[in-house]
């Protein structure tokens, strides 16, 4: 792997060869433990719930593996392009074979591969797993906006297109999503959870979200749905447990005069404000 | 008018003249593998700059926030196209189609392909495939929109009624058949036309990334021609296949399509893998390096490429995480084998800088990022997070213009064995150089893009500095590729008839540099030995023969193996 | 004929094993059918080849000392023009416009395969002559 692996004395490097190859299968390994304050960010963004941070965590990892890799496979390209230009019209010699650097290429990549796949369960296992909680959104996704529904709550949030509708949750607290489509495949993304799921017809897809700390996010459709895709926003809106309930009960008690309201008038009842229409 | 498919004796042999119908008709009745290659590749070409015009368009519009230059309508036919076009009637029919069909029988020996005959229906019903696809344009409701996946239920006809739907279905089905016919073929020749002495590990990695390519075209485009015909049934038949209303399943879809989906990314990548490693091998004046496990990692991306297609999946939330994990990450290793093997090849070699070879060290580059970044996606909680953001248009358009450097590669390298004369070298030189750093300008700030949130398939996007940033940047990039695209035709405008090559003007190793440019009826007057994968080059330096580490030069201690 | 046989012998025996491991674990059947015809596609002509190249004598194609002259001769008798790909072509793309622009197009379509059909075979029985 390195400069002089090829030549015929190839034998006596062979210790050094080994424990930098080491310190190359470890680097990413050591780097995923101690991630977080000193290792660079490599774009991503360490989010603002449990999972989130996880995943920026493994993205580290994979990152490092990625840069070490790729600065080697770089180096002797380019190496060779700079010293192994034509320079005259003989023949170089015609090596076509060596067993142990080959072996040596497969079985540290097949090394890389479980630890990166090691790191990944550890991760997906915490991020799938879906503890008992309290706080339940039904989430539904249509063509073009998306309704929050608090069971048990009699609160319903409901937007599409133009007006982007808000899903409010508590902070450090389980909240279990139960994720719907109503018509074609959705795509439920929340950047600054660093995590996505389809929205799919016919299929409940529950996951949970624990969000760190409170604030706006932005959430939008991400997987193709039609004529306005582009446009198929929401917000998520992390706030205190306390807050969390009085929006609740203020949002409960304005439907439920609403309701009263729309009832007495004109005989249609609905709790939701703007009743989308299916385009 | 019959042909009688001969083969020569090692004396020199007499070629058939090919007499017959002239002009129009010829081509309408040739069986000549290499006129339908040919064809082909002009075919493919014209397809590739279509759909580039598409990207210039896509790239134009979101230079802007609220780009107004195309609809949202227009939009969605848009890129539904350009990726329709580029996968289904570029890159598959340009890698197995137009190369493979004139280098694979020529590079064993053989005089023609096992099947003439269903070789030229193969490209008649790729034309009209094509034209299928694209007359969408032209008819009431403009042509399919749903994205080249063309998920269910957005493909029903519920969601998109329009014909242009019907027409790329219908346009699917006749180039699928035409890759399964292409398969058949390919194989057949391969397995039975090989010359006398070309055992199958002596094949060139080319024709042996062909024959996987093959089987795994055998084994995936039934299924996808059987999941088309599903969804046409779904649309017009009645059926509920796919539909939650009459108790079906719209997952099952994606499963079907990423069943062929994911294969057909080795399907197109391999014939690049192997037009890369011929010319690595011939411009460093060295054999293949690590030829046999070369061949091993072929076989076991092959193998493994049937086990992989729900990593597409992953945030549906309905499929096995870590089975298609771990299977996904395992593809790394043959990967990453052939990636050492090209290092080992150029490796103390004499690395002649031709417009072929920088092409080649150009789609190394650009495919070990693409390659890097598919690591990535291989781990569920990092698809998660990625999953249609822009960061996987980046990964996958990293990998297909790394595919698009070795195509130019291997036009650069086998046009003056197709047509008999050289392209400048001079304007490939800055084709290349546009084309490089273009991909790079162009799929850089897109993984940026995909890392700040953008989703793809947005006409227009929020304003956002940062994302407005990079955008112009990809927008950039497209352009600079654009120019190199124009470059290329002018090179074979300006070139037409200009340069007469010789009929081994790069010192070649494989049989078709033994031959004359262009080959003969029948490709060969005459035959050397075969006594390893390099015959003309061992016919052409015998004392230069190809050796295990270790061993010495054969003049100084002997023969070595 | 040997080497062309384990190949697809040993991608037949990797799906099945993979099959296997993929069906009982995830229990998802589309997958596992799917993979299945994959295994029985490889089986197929990989028994052939394997069955025959136990019955016959290496090829020189398959002999690393073979001399190019020991695969002189014939290989096999073809049209080297013929008409019938370009008709049969035309016949699928009016089949195709079919499911989209009308039954009645598959009138022509299906006369037009016929005639092909009819056409090539005629060929290939007068051994290509016209």
């Amino acid at each position: 792997m390195e400069p002089s692996a090829l030549s015929p004395q190839g034998g006596p490097e062979r210790p050094r060869r080994r424990g930098r190859l080491r310190t190359l299968l470890v680097l990413p390994l050591a780097a995923l433990a101690l991630a977080g304050c000193t290792v660079p960010r490599f774009g991503a963004s360490p989010g603002a719930t449990t999972s989130s941070k996880s995943v920026f965590h493994l993205w580290q990892g994979f990152s490092i593996g990625a840069v070490v890799i790729g600065t080697l496979v770089v180096v002797l390209i380019v190496w060779s392009v700079i010293f192994h230009r034509r320079r005259s019209g003989a023949i170089p010699r015609q090596t076509q074979y060596h067993i142990p650097l080959e072996l040596t290429y497969t079985i540290i990549p097949i090394l890389i591969v479980l630890g990166l796949f090691a790191a990944t369960m550890v991760v997906e296992n915490k991020e799938v797993a879906n503890p008992k909680t309290s706080v339940v959104i039904d989430v539904n996704a249509f063509q073009w906006g998306w309704k929050f529904t608090y069971p048990g709550h009699g609160v319903v949030v409901v937007g599409q297109t133009t007006q982007d509708p808000t899903m409010v949750m508590p902070v450090d607290e389980n909240v279990r999503i139960n994720l719907t489509s109503s018509d074609v495949v959705h795509g439920f993304y929340v950047h600054a959870f660093n995590f996505s799921r389809y929205a799919l017809p016919g299929v409940l897809n529950q996951f949970t979200l624990r969000a760190t700390s409170t604030g706006l996010f932005n959430g939008q459709c991400t997987q193709l749905c039609g004529l306005y895709h582009s446009l198929m926003f929401f917000r998520v809106r992390v706030v205190t447990a306390g807050q969390y309930q009085s929006w609740l009960t203020s949002q409960a008690n304005a439907a439920a005069a609403q309701a009263a309201q729309s009832a007495t008038s004109q005989q249609i009842s609905s709790i939701v404000p703007t009743k989308p229409t299916k385009g | 008018m019959t042909d009688v498919l001969e083969r020569p004796a090692h004396a020199e042999g007499h070629g058939h003249e090919e007499h017959g119908p002239t002009g129009i008709l010829k081509w309408l009745t040739t069986t000549d593998h290499k006129v339908i290659g040919l064809s082909y590749t002009v075919t493919a070409v014209v397809m590739m700059v279509i759909g580039g015009a598409f990207a210039e368009i896509i790239r134009a519009q979101l230079s802007s926030p609220n780009g107004t230059l195309v609809s949202l309508a227009q939009y969605n036919e848009l890129f539904t196209m350009h990726g329709s076009v580029m996968i289904y009637l570029f890159a598959g029919p340009f890698a197995f189609g137009a190369l493979a069909n004139i280098i694979v029988p020529i590079q064993i020996g053989a005089p023609d392909m096992a099947f003439p005959r269903l070789n030229a229906l193969s490209y008649w019903l790729y034309l009209t495939g094509s034209i299928t696809m694209l007359s969408g344009f032209f008819v009431a409701g403009g042509a399919a929109n749903f994205g080249w996946v063309a998920y269910v239920p957005l493909s029903s006809s519920v969601a998109t009624p329009g014909s242009g739907a019907d027409l790329w279905i219908g346009g699917l089905l006749l180039t699928g058949f035409s890759a399964i016919f292409t398969g058949v073929n390919l194989c057949a020749t391969i397995f039975y036309l090989r010359a006398p002495g070309m055992t199958m590990f002596r094949m060139p990695i080319f024709t042996w990334n062909l024959l996987v390519t093959a089987i795994l075209i055998l084994l995936a485009f039934p299924v996808l021609t059987a999941g088309l015909i599903m969804l046409y049934a779904d649309r017009h038949f009645g059926t509920h296949i796919f539909s939650v209303a009459g108790g079906g399943v719209p997952v099952l879809w994606q499963n079907i399509f990423w069943f062929w989906g994911h294969p057909e990314v080795y399907i197109l990548a391999l014939p690049f893998f192997g037009m890369v490693t011929e010319i690595i091998a011939v411009f460093s004046k060295k054999p293949v390096f690590g030829y046999k496990g070369m061949i091993f990692a072929t076989l076991t991306i092959g193998a493994l490429s049937l086990g992989v297609w729900a990593h597409h999946m992953f945030t549906t939330g309905t499929v096995l995480l870590p089975f298609f994990s771990i299977m996904s990450l395992l593809i790394a290793v043959p990967t990453g084998i052939k990636m050492f093997n090209w290092v080992g090849t150029m490796w103390r070699g004499q690395i002649w800088f031709s417009t072929a070879m920088l092409m080649a060290i150009g789609f190394l580059v650009t495919f070990l990022v693409g390659g890097l970044t598919g690591i990535y996606l291989a781990s569920p909680p990092l698809d998660f997070f990625t999953h249609d953001t822009y960061f996987v248009v980046a990964h996958f358009h990293s990998v297909v213009m790394a595919l698009v450097l070795g195509a130019m590669g291997g036009l650069y390298y086998w046009g003056p064995k197709i047509t008999g004369y050289m392209l400048n070298e001079r304007i490939g030189k800055a084709q290349f150089w546009f084309l490089f750093v273009g991909t790079q300008v162009f799929t850089l700030p897109m993984y940026l893009l995909g890392l700040r949130g953008m989703p793809r398939r947005m006409a227009v996007y929020p304003k956002h500095p940062s994302w407005q940033y990079l955008n112009d940047w990809a927008t950039v990039g497209a352009v600079l590729i654009g120019i190199s695209t124009i470059l290329f035709v002018v090179n074979v405008v300006y070139s037409w008839k200009r340069y007469p090559a010789g009929d081994n003007p790069w010192d070649g190793h494989t049989l078709e540099w033994f031959t004359t440019s262009p080959p003969p009826h029948h490709n060969f007057y005459r035959l050397p030995p075969i006594r390893s994968e390099r015959p003309t080059w061992d016919y052409n330096h015998p004392e230069h023969k190809a050796l295990e580490h270790g061993h010495r030069e054969p003049a100084a201690e002997g023969s070595a193996k | 004929m040997r080497t062309e046989a384990r190949v697809l012998l040993s991608l037949g025996v990797f799906f099945a094993i993979m099959d296997a491991v993929y069906w009982i674990w995830s229990k998802e059947d589309a997958g596992g059918v799917m993979i299945i015809a994959g295994t029985l596609l490889c089986f197929l002509p990989g028994l052939y080849y394997f069955w025959w190249s136990r019955r016959m004598r290496p090829r020189p194609e398959d002999d690393p000392h073979a001399e190019p002259a020991q695969g002189a001769g014939v290989v096999g008798t073809f049209p080297g023009t013929s008409i019938w790909p370009f008709t049969l072509g035309m016949a699928s793309f009016v089949m195709v416009l079919a499911l989209v622009f009308g039954v009645w197009l598959l009138v022509p379509g299906l006369g037009l395969t016929f005639w092909a059909v009819v056409g090539a075979t005629g060929e290939s029985r007068r051994g290509g002559q016209h």
